[in-house]
């Protein structure tokens, strides 16, 4: 049987309360009738052998890339690049896609006697990451193989000697990217395409920039114009990233790009719930969902992070393609709009959504406030094609704990930007013009994100330009059980129940709001007609 | 009349100590200070003045004596029984003459300098301190014919501010107080002296960054005096003033009167780091800065905020301690190390500003009226309500409030205001 698609599903008086997640834990609200409740499509099908089907996508490039086998050759430099601990969300459970196409290059590389071989995670101004972080992306065996001998590097946008300015596109923006890469006779850049946002020209553009690149398309100019950045022909970020990518191209560059896609099977078989719809819930679902809740309820916050931090995903590779890096991408993204895709017919006075316990930047770690206000405005609110789900001057409810609380060693630019910036300033420009560079070029913060496993010093701005678009939109932010100091350092207000955040609203969308509801994760891209 | 008076009675000093462990000012009660039925001290001779109090302070000092933690380092310069209360804002009862030798009539409201100097001790000649008109580093404080006392209010002769019998004053520590300043306002003259002179001591540049370690009365009048300093052309405006304060409240008026950024103490060190853009020594914590401020002004005067200050002070840089500090330890080494200047700050006298020299209560007038620092008076109360009053300042940044005082104009049971 086919996977079921996506579905918007109309509250009435039998719909039974929709599950919210909330941070390291989730709850079951009542939602007025009338509420639209968009959910994700169901799981697409997996490859049945990925291996094969990795080794076929090689040989058979899309673009005008010829085969890898045919770019590989005794003697040359080959570069072999991936996403990091970013993606995918959870972890997936092994093997990672990653291991299985780098198993698949190395191979090739090995029959083509191609010796000079380094691997590099791109992290462009990203945490490095830790060893068993790497040994799970990657595998034992390809850690086995290189790391010891320093031949698995992660890119560090902060190492002058490692970096290589490419030149300057027609729009006067700089592309500065790691030397090693690209000044290797074949860049492989192998990516998951989580969501539409990435891979492309952004895996390299970005992936493997500094900050002096990365500036370019990462402030709040550039954000307040991607509406949204998961639907790169309306993304201003995607149109620089491309216009960077073509440099790269000019510049004699050659990548090979290796895309995959995931299906929206998210969550164990013990958190099956999750990802059901709510009135399919059986009884083991049910006694499932009370018996976390009140165990979760019980547990510190310490230990209920560890326990989801601890969740991998069994997402499955859909699709994997390979070649010239627009035509694969193009193949990526429609695939990734099959998977997660839903048509909505037109906006709603109210969002709501509950945001879960990770997001691309807390992986191993806390959800600062920070990070909560990106997964909510810059993420969820950018779930879409078309128009936002929500109105413009219209209201959006997130539900999350919003403890203010940071994890030192992660993030520690976020703890003062938090406490010296947001305190002045919500405003992205503001902070684009009075702090950013200050934060960017601290010399304890470079020395943190190079040395430890740091932020970059200038991260939390990004975190907070990646809402700029939704800031501007939206009349009003509401969080719903978040600590209230916390949410209102944000610019948020506090709402102790949903049912006072829908009353709050009203202030701003008068009575009677038409509210849409986000049933995410599993992630699902709107379709806003 | 109501008059507070605190005798030497080590039961009860030790009694305090144990009681105050549990709160500053909760001792009172325990403590050697005793509502007596008082009168008003004897005039000492020539020059000195009958002064009937309006309001009178309760400052740090006085609730480090009530709480049994001051320094023994000030027992020979104080005489028992004393009636407490320095910060006083009064009326002569006479015609007067003021320390500048502008005339005073009889009921006209004044501010007292309460320290007393060879002037005010008939000492002949001056100590060199005094004749430079530094009155606050008098050599004389415990001779002369008054017994000893290094201010109104530590001196069994003069009496204090805690009572509504009134005191003496000597005509070389009484200051006019222009019309425009209210009663609350005149008040805080006393310890807006301390901070200003804090403030001067340390020489700041406009390449300075400050940070400011404690946001009670002391330390939001030590950003208050730099910020006008600054702003009247009096001083260097600092590159940054940066405040650490541990209440919300603190934290708004420290803003409120000039500071670039006032934040949760614990975050000072991070954000002096930041503005230095120096290091923080150590693995995830910002304890300890390889570089940091160039003056860091401790208005707290504790063991901890002595280290912390010395933590986040640069190579060279000056720690001011503003704050009274008692018998504490702590670690030197980075004092040494970094050749750091820890310098004190007590009272005030005659300062130098812009080549010109002011007395420091004249400055402080000035501030006073210019900023209405009156608004920091939280709560006054009558004298036969000591404990709840001392309670109070003790636990004044927890309830919210900043300054406390003794209401002298009330009978008796009026409520806080």
């Amino acid at each position: 049987m086919s996977p079921r698609p996506g579905f918007v599903l109309e509250v009435d008086g039998s719909t039974p309360p929709t599950l919210f997640w909330n941070g390291e834990g989730y709850v079951l609200e009542k939602l007025p009738e009338g509420t639209r409740v968009v959910y994700a499509p169901e799981p697409h099908k997996a490859l049945e052998d990925p291996v094969t089907a990795i080794r076929h996508a090689l040989e058979h490039p899309l673009g005008d890339s010829p085969p890898l086998s045919a770019l590989l050759f005794s003697g040359m430099r080959l570069t072999i690049c991936f996403d990091d601990v970013s993606l995918p969300l959870p972890p997936m459970q092994s093997p990672d896609v990653r291991q299985l196409v780098i198993e698949a290059v190395l191979d090739a590389a090995a029959a083509a006697g191609v010796d000079d071989v380094v691997l590099v995670a791109a992290l462009a101004l990203h945490r490095r990451m830790t060893e068993p972080e790497l040994r799970h992306a990657l595998g034992d065996r390809i850690y086995e193989a290189f790391a010891p001998g320093g031949l698995l590097t992660q890119h560090d946008a902060e190492d002058p000697d490692n970096l290589i300015h490419l030149g300057v596109t027609d729009r006067g923006e700089d592309v500065e990217l790691n030397k090693r890469a690209a000044t290797s006779d074949l860049l492989v850049y192998v990516n998951i395409t989580l969501v539409t946002m990435d891979g492309g020209h952004k895996s390299v553009a970005t992936g493997l920039a500094s900050y002096r690149s990365l500036r370019h398309h990462h402030n709040p100019q550039t954000m307040t114009h991607s509406k949204s950045f998961m639907d790169a022909p309306a993304s201003e970020l995607h149109s620089s990233n491309w216009r960077m990518g073509q440099l790269i191209k000019d510049s004699g560059v050659k990548v090979f790009q290796i895309e995959t896609t995931l299906n929206t099977d998210t969550f164990p078989s013990q958190f099956a719930f999750l990802q059901k719809r709510e009135w399919e819930w059986s009884l083991r679902d049910r006694s499932t969902f009370a018996a976390s809740s009140a165990a979760l309820a019980r547990t510190p916050n310490r230990l209920a992070r560890q326990i989801f931090h601890n969740i991998k995903a069994p997402h499955a590779m859909t699709s994997v393609q390979a070649g010239e890096v627009e035509a694969v991408h193009a193949r990526s993204t429609a695939n990734v709009w099959a998977q997660q895709g839903v048509a909505v017919e037109g906006q709603s006075d109210v969002l709501t959504m509950g945001l879960p316990y990770i997001c691309p930047y807390n992986v191993n770690s806390i959800m600062n406030p920070i990070l909560v206000a990106c997964l909510g405005l810059g993420y969820f609110f950018n779930l879409y094609r078309g128009k936002p789900l929500v109105r413009e001057g219209g209201v959006l409810i997130l539900r999350h704990p919003t403890p203010p609380a940071f994890h030192p060693g992660h993030h520690p630019s976020y703890i003062d930007f938090y406490e010296q910036v947001l305190s002045q300033t919500t405003d992205p420009m503001e902070m684009s013009k009075h702090f950013e560079e200050s934060f960017a070029t601290d010399p304890w913060y470079i020395h943190l994100y190079r040395t430890g496993h740091a932020y970059h010093g200038v991260h939390p701005f990004y975190m907070w330009y990646w809402c700029a678009h939704a800031l501007e939109h939206l009349g009003r932010v509401i969080v719903v059980g978040g600590d209230p100091k916390a949410v209102r350092r944000l610019g948020f207000a506090p709402a102790s129940t949903l049912n006072d955040a829908l009353e709050m609203a009203t202030d701003v969308v008068g009575p009677s709001p038409s509210i849409t509801h986000l049933h995410a994760p599993p992630i699902l891209m709107a379709d806003v007609q | 009349m109501n008059t507070l008076v605190f005798e030497r009675n080590l039961a009860r000093f030790a009694a305090a100590r144990v009681v105050s462990s549990f709160g500053s000012g909760r001792g009172a009660g325990v403590s050697p200070l005793r509502l007596v039925d008082g009168e008003a001290p004897e005039l000492p001779g020539e020059g000195w003045h009958r002064v009937q109090p309006i309001l009178s302070g309760i400052c740090g000092s006085d609730l480090s004596t009530l709480d049994g933690r001051s320094s023994r380092y000030f027992e020979a310069l104080v005489s028992f029984p004393f009636v407490p209360g320095h910060e006083i804002v009064g009326c002569v009862q006479d015609n007067a003459t003021s320390a500048s030798g502008e005339p005073i009539p009889a009921e006209g409201r004044v501010v007292i300098e309460p320290v007393l100097s060879c002037r005010a001790r008939r000492i002949s000649p001056l100590c060199p301190a005094c004749a430079e008109g530094l009155t606050g580093d008098c050599e004389r404080v415990a001779f002369g014919h008054i017994r000893p006392g290094l201010q109104t209010g530590f001196c069994a002769d003069t009496g204090g501010g805690w009572s509504a019998a009134g005191l003496v004053a000597h005509e070389s520590q009484l200051y006019a107080v222009p019309d425009e300043l209210t009663d609350q306002d005149a008040v805080t003259v006393e310890p807006l002296a301390c901070a200003l002179h804090a403030a001067l001591a340390a020489g700041l540049r406009e390449t300075d960054v400050v940070a400011v370690i404690g946001a009670g009365t002391l330390g939001l009048l030590t950003v208050a005096a730099i910020s006008y300093l600054g702003s009247t052309g009096r001083a260097a405006v600092p590159e940054a003033l940066l405040v650490g304060a541990r209440y919300a409240h603190q934290r708004k008026w420290a803003e409120e009167l000039g500071a670039t950024l006032a934040l949760d103490s614990t975050q000072l060190a991070r954000a002096v780091r930041r503005r230095r853009h120096t290091m923080a020594v150590g693995s995830e914590s910002v304890d300890r800065l390889s570089g940091g401020a160039d003056v860091v002004f401790d208005c707290v005067g504790s063991a901890d905020s002595i280290e912390q200050a010395l933590a986040m002070v640069r190579a060279r840089g000056r720690v001011v301690l503003v704050g009274m500090p008692g018998a504490i330890r702590v670690d030197l080494a980075p004092l040494w190390h970094r050749e750091v200047t820890l310098l004190g700050a007590y009272a005030y006298g005659t300062e130098r500003v812009a080549d010109a020299r002011v007395r420091t209560f004249d400055l402080a007038i000035e501030l006073a009226g210019a900023l209405h620092t009156g608004r920091l008076v939280s709560a006054t109360y009558p004298l036969d309500r000591f404990e709840e009053a001392v309670g109070h300042a003790g636990a004044a940044g927890r309830r919210g409030s900043v300054k406390v005082a003794f209401d002298l104009t009330q009978s008796t049971k009026g409520r806080p205001r």
